[in-house]
């Protein structure tokens, strides 16, 4: 399983990378990208929204399936990817370049409750 | 653990993602299902569908149980080895599986249901042949693969030279024996193609000559957008016991011509007031139709029953049942997560022979 250790994970698949400048970029996990199979649509929060901690923000369609994507913490909405709404596959290819949006953060000590690499591991293996 | 087919050791060596269809572990992909999908619209590809039951049929009065039994009628069926698609009714008219019937002649028939409503079929066929002189042979010992796609008779002939003389002569929906297969010229893909009805033990060696001259392995996940791409009704989904055929765009299934004969479900169907009209839908906004959405038309609402990305068209489709006076060229809405996208009524089917027939955006 292709679970990078730089990187925190929610329970619900996404990954979350801290950005020196306080924000963090979201994507969903090479593990969930390869349980969902071939994605062909993404629906992304767009810039300024401001979202809770959990809260449904995006949508991963796959051929077969919608998976729902939730924040991981709350924040504001600075930027989603927009080359990724273009070529939905490129989340198949890899899932940890083809971010989903980027927040910043209500309050950063929401960021400790995220799992890390080996705990996220442990999750994916049990799913 | 599920039931398998003589196929599934295959499936597995092949890297399948296998998940319960039916009861059956059957593969919904071998890696990626939009390259499945494309490789049968543009080459050939193949499928397991051994978890379909053939059922054989024999006796003086076959012919005539079938007109009783089957909303379409097996009097068309003049040719041996030609097929004809068919519901199987209730006396309420609503549908309890659809079918492919091959006819040998007037005494021996061969019928092909779906996996899941198998038993619950050949009960209901047991329980109508009182006073015919029909006898039914289930036989799930036998194995079918289904060669799809516009190379796919081509590589069917490579891979087995012999039975060329045999195969290549079939029209469409035609099938013959030879060697102790069917070969059918049918499929559920709108693609041409065979449907192979073999023994379970000469089912893998059959697959892995077919590998060998080419033709890749293909999930129950392309096998369901390619059907869905050429208007196929897929029984569970677009039309169960609760519909009836004429309000499931199988109208063209139910044959009334002749007045005399008296089929399970017809008296029904004649007297039932149809309110409801089957039709494709092409979203224009982006997004992907699944079924059970609610559609909202000028004469009313209306659910989709089957939806999905279309790959050879690159958009998302389905097919939906909404009021009568809905047609062809109107613009309806579609609710997805609490918005409405817009969507426009086509009639189906939505691609043929690997050429989309609609592209409405």
């Amino acid at each position: 399983m292709n679970v990078p250790a730089d990187l925190k994970y929610t329970k619900s698949h996404e990954w979350v990378k801290l950005e020196a400048d306080g924000s963090v970029t979201v994507g969903i996990t090479d593990h969930a990208q390869e349980a969902l199979g071939d994605i062909v649509f993404l629906d992304l929060p767009e810039a300024g929204r401001q979202l809770n901690g959990g809260e449904e923000c995006a949508v991963v369609e796959s051929v077969k399936a919608a998976s729902d994507i939730y924040a991981p913490v709350s924040g504001e909405v600075v930027a989603r990817n927009d080359a990724a709404i273009d070529a939905p596959e490129s989340v198949n290819q890899d899932a940890y370049a083809a971010w989903l949006f980027k927040l910043k953060p209500a309050d950063a000590a929401q960021l400790d409750a995220l799992l890390d690499a080996a705990a996220y591991t442990k999750i994916a293996a049990e799913a | 653990m599920g039931k398998r087919t003589p196929l599934y050791d295959r499936h597995v060596a092949a890297g399948a993602k296998i998940v319960d269809f039916a009861g059956w572990d059957m593969p919904i992909h071998y890696g990626s299902q939009l390259e499945e999908h494309h490789l049968v619209r543009r080459d050939a590809g193949m499928f397991d569908v051994s978890h379909m039951r053939a059922i054989d049929l024999a006796g003086s009065d076959a012919q005539a149980w079938l007109r009783r039994l089957l909303a379409n009628d097996v009097a068309k069926l003049k040719t041996p080895g030609k097929a004809l698609y068919s519901c199987l009714l209730t006396a309420q008219g609503t549908v309890i599986d659809d079918l492919i019937v091959y006819f040998f002649d007037p005494s021996h028939y061969r019928i092909v249901v779906n996996a899941g409503t198998a038993d619950k079929d050949i009960a209901w066929m047991r329980s109508q042949t009182a006073g015919f002189d029909v006898e039914l042979t289930p036989r799930p010992e036998l194995a079918m693969i289904a060669v799809q796609g516009p190379l796919a008779r081509e590589k069917f002939w490579a891979a087995f030279p012999a039975a060329r003389a045999a195969a290549e002569p079939l029209g469409i929906f035609q099938g013959a024996e030879w060697n102790g297969w069917l070969i059918a010229r049918t499929g559920y893909t709108g693609e041409d193609g065979y449907e192979i009805t073999l023994p379970a033990a000469e089912a893998a060696d059959a697959w892995n000559v077919l590998a060998a001259a080419g033709v890749k392995p293909a999930g129950l996940g392309a096998r369901d957008t390619l059907r869905l791409e050429a208007g196929m009704n897929l029984y569970g989904q677009d039309m169960d016991e609760t519909q009836n055929p004429l309000e499931s765009g199988l109208a063209w299934t139910v044959d009334m011509k002749d007045a005399a004969r008296d089929f399970i479900g017809k008296s029904a169907l004649a007297t039932r007031q149809i309110d409801k009209t089957f039709v494709g839908l092409v979203l224009q906004d982006r997004g992907v139709l699944r079924s059970h959405q609610k559609v909202v038309t000028a004469h009313g609402a209306g659910e989709t029953t089957s939806g999905s990305f279309a790959p050879t068209m690159n958009q998302s489709i389905a097919m939906a049942r909404v009021p009568a006076g809905v047609a062809p060229g109107d613009e309806v809405q579609v609710e997805i997560r609490d918005k409405l996208l817009r969507a426009k009524v086509v009639k189906p089917p939505f691609v043929r022979n690997g050429t989309p027939l609609v592209q409405e955006k």
